[in-house]
């Protein structure tokens, strides 16, 4: 005993409890990002997997009985006393109760997409057959049975056809490519005929400002009239044409009942998708999987970004990210190559040093007040009078857009480019310079020819550690640019085809403006997931090859230097 | 944060169309076109400010032989003005600008309004003179108060509502008679204000009584505040009429207003007083939207005062007599008048003196509060509001983000450090390191919004399990490490020296469900069902988005900071050292206390000070998960308001060029400093270390 109490002793003071600590928080350090990683994995998949189709009977509050159709969600396990408090029914002897959270869809039957009930009064769940959900573009998703399809008021086919759904299946593919073929016309064609009255008006208004002669206005004014008035009948046209199309498309409608007995009528033109998800095999999930997974990718966002895909959040970050590249690698890489080879190594560089150091500790509103106060207000606004005086007092480029984003975030990754760079020519072995000048190379030559192209890998990860900061920066931007809604892509077919002084959406504003300004976080929350999940992804992949290439740089050199 | 200043540009005389040239009231319209002088007798003249070319001439019809005894006027957003007859009538008339374009050029033409008719009114069946007066239009009507020459006190409230159908105006009038003031006292100066609730009396022996009349029928009189630095010649409410700027004969300036005590009984109180200007004070005029005011003395002295921010942002004697002065709705013309009617135009410049350094760091006691206190709340839907705009919250919020986030990240990031750089195997190093500098580049808005809309319900919910969690990981830490040195030697050597971090991994995990799992239980068992609750019941206010959640959520944010910037200063120990002090006989965790830390300890002092930066800058966290309340407390669980939010939060939203707009910029600037200040510091300790490590 006495033996075991020495040993405890000389245990406790070897310092291995400590070894022990320290080696814990490495272990919490790596389950918390593991933790992290895998939760937004497992929430933002989650969201596109065909979840089944649920039925049940519940017991409400007030002791009344119901049939839910619907999702789970998630459940949770609370003290029955907190139950009891908010007004349920539980037996006394019972401690603990656990609720569901189902997801029920129906908004415009019922009102209450989101439900909670307590197992206790629910019956066993059933997952029947024929159920289907149909997400649509208005009200969120409806669940319940099909009933019938009907053509112009007429029945054509009923639950119980056989080609029910192939039947069902193809109109709603009909009914998709018609309002396709209406978007595109609203967008390219409608789009651009507005445009071309904007640019009339502008034209009419810079001949007031250069200050021309009431002669000179007046005819060109009879010209402008003319353009438009051509301009107003390709218009009635094309909407004549629309107007077809959207007629055509309220040919088909889908009678629905929902569980509890509602009947519904739907009209083809607004449906999304039609699943059946209780009748899929394992496979056509998984096919069924990555079609939603490739929608959410590439469609518009719907219901207040609540619904839908996050297409133009994808593709404003990327522009964003691509016009910052532009910006960002030569100044970086030209800074760097100057603080390096060519400056005076003295106080002057060493202050410089810790600025850049510094610059890169700054916190990231600050660098969206001084793109707001200078690039947006000072900049943006002197542009706007010298080149853009036609169209204020509506400003141009003074005010937030695409542009000064792209600028404010070239600022913002500046040192995370200038120290790469530095590091890689740093790394250069000085054998490689003085080989090239012992064979006669200028310094300029040596210079340019073989330190500068060995040291592109640094840049490039320089870069990439850069764009990744800048994909999931959100705060300087919500000043300097991004909004939850643009009205159209920052590059499309209108000349100058890049538009620079356009608002543009983001991912990681997305996330915030879906997760915290939408009316219903409850439905937008699986999408919040699926979106940090793109987020992440896109980051973690430009690091980890960030990491690789400097690491494969590493090898290198160590070999070259030996 | 400079004062005012105020620029002569015209000088001319004023000529006149009435014979009594004692003048009632002056005053300027927004465009700064026309100024308009109100004469005692009911004569208006309006004029270009320009050149003094008379633009219009009114003369109110006063019954026939009665005078003009009284003169009153409104808010100066109303606009209205009473005059009190010698008959015990008065009449109120509104001057009203209407803008029209002829030739695409701005014109006003002056107007005349009478709100409550054109014939006037009688206040005072007694048929006596009406000594003083007072007007203000308020949610039950204009309301007038009067006192007449046999010292009665009266008020009057009316209505004008016009029918419909008939288009006719109706009047409806209320007349009460109010206690007149004890011992025969005279009236010198009364005011309105525009709750119709309080009538403020100013006597001639240096008195101010307040009446309640919010039941005019029983109005009430508190007891008097009597001013003691001299006799009070001028009193006047300030915008919004919350509070009243009293000057004496002494030149002495004060602000009152009515303060709740803890009895729930409103008081007049001293709030502040401003500096004096050096002859009596004969005329304060207020500014129109905000409580700046401006003060006259009879020594021809112009003070420019603002009252939120205790600053006095002008003073000089002017070179000719003054008497009235105007000052325009938008600040940017003043208009000094004398009884010659010789008038000075000047320019003004009096932008942003709501902001002083006391305004923004120290208490200040506005309106309607109860004590000077540090609050933000920088807008509102109301013309009448006034900006509180204080530092102090904002900063406290800030150092109480980055206070919590440093207190978790500190002990993991440094620890994990010391272990990783240290005892861990260079193989599983080479894992670790990498993941934990992903961890960095993890945006914050994805932190942020786990915070906000899964960490923080979570937390609500399992409260003892988040609790029971943060004490038992250090205990199951070292249990296991007992438990595994008391394993017999073969199973030990399977699993080589520094690779300890993979063995507590398990027992951690198990450890964290087990308190998730039993959670609900321990509920039941400990707090009465709900933990949220007890702490309620407590008197722990208990916020949903709280400090614990930031902390935790944000500490995460600045482990891979900390951690890296450590495992380099630790790791780059010089190794001869290490090897020196194993050689001695001390054991691994004795050369890491006795040897590795004292050298590398600046390292970790830099590294925590660079965590301690990115706390503070850091803006998508705290803006998603604290629920941004300008609390001035430390409460683990409350939230907070901190400046980055604060500035993502407001400044897409506020006027440009606004003074809130310059104080946000302000805040950016405060934020750089801090963060400028906190990184070159953690630099050059780096740099330092950088080469004694060579030296060594």
């Amino acid at each position: 005993m006495k033996n075991l109490s020495k040993k405890q002793t000389s245990w406790w003071k070897s310092g291995l409890p400590w070894v022990w600590l320290n080696g814990g928080a490495v272990a919490v350090c790596m389950l918390m990002v593991l933790g992290l990683l895998g939760l937004i994995a497992s929430r933002g998949f989650g969201h596109f997997w065909p979840a089944d189709i649920m039925q049940t009977k519940v017991t409400e509050m007030d002791g009344s009985q119901q049939i839910i159709m619907g999702e789970v969600v998630r459940a949770e396990t609370i003290p029955a006393s907190v139950a009891r408090d908010s007004g349920y029914e539980i037996p006394e002897e019972q401690l603990l109760v656990t609720r569901h959270l189902f997801k029920l869809g129906n908004r415009d039957v019922t009102g209450r997409d989101f439900v909670w009930y307590l197992e206790n009064g629910m019956d066993e769940w059933t997952y029947p057959e024929d159920a289907i959900v149909i997400e649509r573009r208005e009200w969120g998703n409806f669940y319940g049975y099909p009933v019938a399809i009907r053509e112009q008021d007429k029945v054509v086919a009923e639950l119980l056809d056989e080609n029910f759904w192939e039947e069902m299946q193809s109109r709603l593919e009909r009914a998709l490519m018609l309002h396709h073929q209406v978007e595109v016309i609203e967008k390219s064609r409608i789009g651009a005929i507005n445009n071309a009255m904007e640019e009339l008006r502008l034209e009419r208004r810079r001949l007031e400002l250069s200050g021309a002669t009431a002669e000179v206005l007046s005819l060109a004014d009879a010209n402008i009239s003319e353009r438009r008035a051509a301009l107003e009948a390709e218009y009635s046209v094309i909407k004549q044409e629309r107007d077809d199309l959207l007629q055509q498309a309220t040919r088909d409608k889908l009678v629905a009942k929902t569980a509890d007995g509602k009947e519904l009528v739907m009209s083809f033109d607004h449906l999304v998708r039609i699943t059946p998800s209780n009748q899929l095999s394992l496979v056509e999930k998984t096919v069924s999987y990555f079609q939603y997974f490739w929608a959410f990718m590439t469609d518009e966002p719907r219901e207040a970004n609540t619904e839908g895909g996050i297409f133009p959040a994808i593709f404003g970050t990327v522009t964003m990210v691509i016009v910052m590249s532009i910006i960002v690698t030569p100044f970086g890489v030209l800074a760097a190559i100057y603080l390096r080879e060519y400056a005076k190594q003295g106080v002057m560089l060493k202050i410089i040093r810790i600025s850049v150091y510094n610059l890169a500790g700054v916190p990231s509103i600050v660098y969206g007040v001084f793109g707001l106060g200078f690039f947006v207000y000072t900049l943006g606004g002197n542009l706007d009078e010298l080149f853009y005086a036609e169209s204020l007092p509506s400003p141009t480029f003074g005010t937030p857009g695409l542009f000064w984003a792209s600028l404010t975030l070239a600022l913002l990754t500046l040192p995370i480019v200038i120290v790469s760079t530095e590091e890689g020519l740093s790394r250069i072995p000085s054998t490689i310079r003085q080989g090239s000048l012992a064979l006669g190379a200028t310094k300029s030559e040596t210079l340019w020819k073989v330190v500068v192209p060995l040291a592109t890998p640094a840049m490039m990860t320089g870069l990439i550690l850069a764009i990744a900061r800048a994909a999931g920066e959100v705060a300087p931007l919500m000043l300097v640019g991004v909004v939850k809604l643009a009205p159209s892509l920052p590059i499309d077919g209108v000349y100058p085809y890049l538009h620079l002084d356009q608002k543009i959406m983001h991912l990681g504003f997305h996330i915030y403006d879906v997760g915290f300004q939408s009316p219903n976080v409850e439905a937008a929350r699986s999408l919040v997931y699926a979106t940090s999940l793109v987020l992440v992804l896109l980051i973690i992949a430009l690091n980890i090859t960030a990491i690789r290439i400097r690491n494969n740089l590493r090898e290198k050199y160590r070999s070259a230097s030996d | 944060m400079r004062g005012a200043s105020v620029d002569v540009k015209q000088d001319y005389q004023l000529a006149s169309s009435v014979q009594d040239k004692a003048i009632a009231h002056v005053n300027l319209e927004r465009y700064e076109e026309i100024g308009a002088v109100y004469y005692q007798q009911g004569g208006i003249d309006f004029f270009n400010l320009a050149d003094g070319v008379s633009r219009q001439s009114y003369q109110l019809v006063l019954p026939e032989n009665t005078r003009v005894t009284a003169f009153a006027k409104s808010m100066a957003m109303y606009g209205e003005m009473a005059y009190g007859l010698s008959n015990g009538q008065f009449q109120v008339i509104k001057t009203d600008y209407q803008i029209s374009y002829p030739q695409d050029k701005r014109y006003l033409t002056p107007n005349i309004l009478y709100p409550l008719g054109e014939a006037p009114i009688q206040l005072d069946e007694n048929k006596s003179s009406i000594s003083q007066m007072a007007i203000q239009q308020t949610a039950n009507g204009i309301m007038v108060a009067a006192t007449t020459a046999d010292k009665r006190l009266l008020l009057g409230i009316f209505s004008s509502s016009t029918n419909i159908i008939t288009g006719e105006a109706t009047l409806a009038q209320e007349i009460f008679t109010l206690p007149p003031l004890p011992n025969e006292q005279v009236a010198s100066k009364i005011l309105l204000d525009e709750t119709g609730q309080h009538l403020i009396v100013a006597t001639d022996n240096s008195q101010i009584f307040l009446y309640k009349i919010i039941n005019p029928a029983s109005a009430q009189i508190q007891p008097p505040i009597v001013i003691e630095q001299g006799n009070i010649t001028a009193v006047e409410f300030l915008v919004g009429t919350g509070s009243i700027i009293v000057g004496t004969d002494k030149g002495h300036l004060s602000q009152w207003f009515l303060v709740r005590d803890d009895n729930n009984v409103y008081a007049l109180q001293p709030v502040r007083e401003f500096k004096s200007l050096s002859g009596a004070i004969t005329q304060i005029v207020p500014e129109y939207a905000r409580r700046g005011f401006w003060a006259l003395d009879n020594q021809q002295n112009v003070g420019i005062y603002f009252a939120t921010s205790n600053r006095q942002l002008f003073e000089e004697k002017m070179p000719l007599a003054v008497d009235q002065i105007a000052v325009s709705p938008i600040n940017g013309k003043a208009l000094l008048l004398n009884h010659n009617l010789a008038v000075t135009v000047a320019d003004v410049w009096n932008k942003h003196p709501e902001v002083s350094f006391s305004s923004l760091w120290e208490k200040v006691w506005y309106e309607g509060r109860q004590q000077p206190e540090y609050i933000w709340q920088a807008s509102s839907g109301s013309d009448n509001f006034e900006a509180k705009m204080s530092f102090v919250p904002l900063s406290i919020g800030t150092l109480k983000a980055a206070f919590f986030a440093i207190l978790f990240a500190v002990p993991l990031g440094v620890m994990g450090a010391i272990y990783t750089a240290y005892f861990m195997t260079p193989k599983l190093r080479g894992i670790v390191k990498p993941t934990i500098e992903i961890m960095a580049a993890l945006p914050t808005v994805i932190l942020g919004f786990l915070a906000g809309l899964w960490l923080a319900p979570f937390m609500e919910n399992h409260l003892p399990a988040v609790f029971s969690i943060l004490i038992l990981l250090p205990v199951v830490m070292l249990v296991t490490g007992f438990i595994w040195s008391k394993f017999p030697t073969s199973i030990r050597t399977r699993i080589p020296e520094g690779w300890e971090a993979t063995i507590v991994v398990l027992p951690l995990i198990l450890c964290i469900y087990f308190c998730v799992t039993l959670s609900p239980l321990t509920e039941i068992w400990f707090f009465n069902g709900s933990m949220r609750q007890w702490f309620t019941d407590n008197g722990i206010n208990y916020d949903q988005r709280n400090a614990l959640v930031v902390g935790v959520i944000m500490g995460f944010a600045v482990i891979p900071t900390i951690f890296s910037i450590a495992e380099d200063a630790v790791f780059s120990v010089p190794r001869h050292l290490t090897q020196g002090s194993l050689a001695l006989g001390a054991t691994p965790w004795q050369t890491m206390v006795g040897v590795v830390l004292p050298t590398a300890s600046p390292g970790i002092f830099s590294a925590v000070m660079m965590g301690f930066g990115r706390a503070v800058g850091e803006t998508m966290i705290v803006l998603m998960a604290t629920g941004n309340s300008p609390v001035v407390n430390f409460n683990i669980f409350e939230g907070m308001r901190t400046l980055s939010a604060n500035i993502a939060v407001e400044l897409p939203e506020t006027a440009v060029e606004s003074t809130h707009f310059r104080v946000l910029f302000l805040a950016a600037l405060l934020l750089l400093a801090l963060t400028f200040v906190v990184n070159t510091l953690a630099e050059i300790v780096r740099q330092s270390l950088r080469k004694k490590y060579s030296n060594l």
